[in-house]
C-alpha cells in the first residue's frame, strides 16, 4: 500500500496563526450578519409595498445580489473601487461583500415572513398610535423572525462561508490563513481537513448560539 | 366630541361612502347598523385615520383627522377601537399586549406601564391572565384584552367594530357585559354591531346606514322599533328574521 503520510505535527504548529484567522472569520461574520440583517429590514418592508423608489432600489440590490458570483461581488468593491482610487482594506472590502450579500438574500426571506403577517397586526398597532417604525420594531418584526428563523440561521451561515473569498483578496481569515500557512509546508490536505473542521465547529456555534437565542426570546 | 360632515370615501372607482353626516356627543353610545357591505368599518377607520378620505372632514375634539399637519399618532391616543378580529399580538403575554402602547407611545416607565396593564387586565376580568399568551384564551377572552389594550390608551372614545361577531354564541355574553360596564362608567362609544338586542337596549342613538350614507338616525325607539325608512325597515325585518332562519335549517 503506498498510502498518504500524514503530518499532523506541522498544522499543531500553525494553529495559533489558524485561530488567528478564525478569530477574523467570526468577527466579519457576525458584523455582516447584523448589517446584513439591519439593511434588508427596511428593504423587506420597501419591497412589499411593490412601488416607489425604495422598492426599485431594494429590487435593483436583491437581484445583483443573488443573481451574480459572491467572489464578483467581493471583486467590485476591492478593486473595482480602487479604479476609482478608492482603496479599501481587503478587510473592509469583505465585510461590505458578505454584508451586501447576506442584505440581498435576508431581504428575500424577511418579504416571505411579513407576507405571513395579518395585515390586521399593522392596523391593531397603528391604532393605538405607534408609529409606522414603531409598529414593525415593537409588533411586525418580532414575529416575523418567528417565521423565517430557520432560513435566516442558514443564510448567517452562508454568509460565513462567504467570507473565505477572503483569501483571493489577501486577507488572513480561516482560509487565508491557511492558505498561507500551508503554502511553506505544501501538507495541504492536512490544513484544509483542520479547516474544514474549525469551520464547520464555527456554524454549529452560531447554530447552536442561535437556537438558544430564539427559545429564549419567544419562550417556546 | 366627533363631528363627521360630508364624508366621502371611495377604494378605487368602488364609492362606498357618498357624504356621511353625524355628530357623536361625549358620553353618548351611538350604534351603528347596516347591511354587509354598506360602509360601517369603513367609517370606523376612517374615523381614526386607518383610512384617508376623499371628502369632508371629521372633526375629535376639534382637531380634523385627515389634516396632513394633524399629529395622527398623537390623536389616535383619544381613539380605542377593538376589531371584530381580535388582533392579539399573538408573540407577547396578555400583559405585554396591554403593556405595550403605554411604554412605547406613552412613554411610560415599564413599572408603570406595567400596573396600568395589570389594572386594565383587572378591569376587563381577565387580572389572573398577565402571564398568558393569546393562543392561551379563549376568542372572548381575547376580545376582552383587545378592549383592555385600547383602554390602556385612556381614550376618550371607544370604537368598536362588530366585536362579538366572531366569537362562539356562549362567549359573547362576556364581552357584551364588559362594553356595558364601559357604558355604565360613561365612556363614550361608537359601536357597529349586528347585534339588534345590544343596539335596542344600550345606544342612546342608532344610525341606519345605507347606500353610503346615514338614511336614519334617532333614539334605539325610533329606529328599531318604528323604523320610518323604507330600508330601515327592509334591513330591520330581514335581521329579525335571521334567528328563525337559524332554527328552521337546525331543524331541517
Ligand atoms: N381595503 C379595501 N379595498 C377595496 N374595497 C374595500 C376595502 N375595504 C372595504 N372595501 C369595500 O367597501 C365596502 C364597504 O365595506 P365595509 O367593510 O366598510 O362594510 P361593512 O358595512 O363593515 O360590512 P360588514 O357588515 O360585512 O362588516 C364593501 O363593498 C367592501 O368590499
Ligand atoms: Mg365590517
Amino acid at each position: 500500500m503506498n498510502g498518504y503520510q500524514f503530518y499532523w505535527s506541522i498544522v499543531w504548529d500553525s494553529l495559533p496563526l489558524l485561530l488567528a484567522g478564525a478569530w477574523v472569520t467570526i468577527q466579519i461574520t457576525i458584523l455582516a450578519f447584523i448589517i446584513g440583517t439591519l439593511i434588508a429590514m427596511p428593504m423587506a418592508v420597501a419591497r412589499q409595498q411593490g412601488e416607489g423608489w425604495a422598492y426599485r432600489f431594494s429590487t435593483l440590490w436583491v437581484e445583483l445580489s443573488r443573481n451574480t458570483p459572491a467572489v464578483f461581488q467581493l471583486y467590485l468593491f476591492y478593486f473595482g473601487l480602487g479604479a476609482f482610487h478608492i482603496n479599501i482594506p481587503s478587510y473592509a472590502a469583505v465585510l461590505i461583500s458578505v454584508s451586501f450579500n447576506n442584505a440581498g438574500y435576508m431581504t428575500e426571506i424577511f418579504r416571505g415572513g411579513l407576507a405571513a403577517i395579518p395585515r390586521q397586526q399593522l392596523s391593531a398597532s397603528r391604532s393605538l398610535g405607534m408609529t409606522s417604525p414603531q409598529s414593525f420594531i415593537h409588533v411586525i418584526f418580532p414575529q416575523m423572525f418567528k417565521v423565517i428563523f430557520l432560513a435566516y440561521v442558514t443564510q448567517g451561515i452562508w454568509g460565513m462561508l462567504n467570507t473565505s473569498l477572503g483569501m483571493l483578496v489577501g486577507l488572513q481569515e480561516l482560509s487565508g490563513a491557511t492558505q498561507y500557512a500551508q503554502s511553506a509546508s505544501f501538507r495541504t490536505f492536512e490544513f484544509f481537513l483542520v479547516t474544514a473542521l474549525i469551520y464547520y465547529l464555527i456554524a454549529k456555534g452560531l447554530q447552536f448560539s442561535s437556537q438558544l437565542a430564539f427559545r429564549l426570546m419567544y419562550r417556546s | 366630541m366627533i363631528r363627521i360632515s360630508k364624508v366621502q370615501k371611495a377604494f378605487g372607482s368602488v364609492v362606498v361612502l357618498k357624504g356621511i353626516d353625524l355628530t357623536i356627543e361625549k358620553g353618548e353610545l351611538v350604534c351603528l347598523i347596516g347591511a354587509s357591505g354598506s360602509g360601517k368599518s369603513t367609517l370606523l377607520q376612517c374615523i381614526n385615520g386607518l383610512e384617508p378620505i376623499q371628502g369632508g372632514e371629521i372633526l375629535v375634539d376639534g382637531i380634523s383627522v385627515h389634516d396632513p399637519k394633524t399629529d395622527i399618532n398623537k390623536l389616535r391616543r383619544k381613539l380605542g377601537i377593538v376589531f371584530q378580529q381580535y388582533n392579539a399580538f399573538p408573540h407577547l403575554t396578555a400583559l405585554e399586549n396591554v403593556a405595550l402602547a403605554p411604554r412605547v407611545v406613552a412613554k411610560r416607565s415599564r413599572a408603570v406601564a406595567r400596573a396600568l396593564a395589570q389594572k386594565h387586565l383587572e378591569h376587563v376580568g381577565l387580572g389572573d391572565k398577565g402571564d398568558s399568551l393569546p393562543s392561551q384564551l379563549s376568542g372572548g377572552q381575547q376580545q376582552r384584552l383587545a378592549i383592555a389594550r385600547a383602554l390602556a390608551m385612556e381614550p376618550s372614545y371607544m370604537l368598536f367594530d362588530e366585536v362579538t361577531s366572531a366569537l362562539d354564541p356562549e362567549l359573547v355574553g362576556e364581552v357584551l357585559e364588559t362594553m356595558r360596564l364601559l357604558r355604565s362608567e360613561g365612556m363614550t362609544m361608537v359601536v357597529v354591531t349586528h347585534d339588534i338586542n345590544f343596539a335596542r337596549e344600550s345606544a342612546d342613538r342608532v344610525a341606519f346606514l345605507c347606500q353610503g350614507e346615514v338614511c336614519e338616525i334617532g333614539t334605539a325607539k325610533e329606529v328599531i322599533d318604528n323604523p320610518r325608512n323604507e330600508q330601515t325597515q327592509k334591513f330591520l325585518r330581514r335581521e329579525n328574521r335571521k334567528p328563525l332562519e337559524i332554527v328552521r335549517s337546525s331543524v331541517a
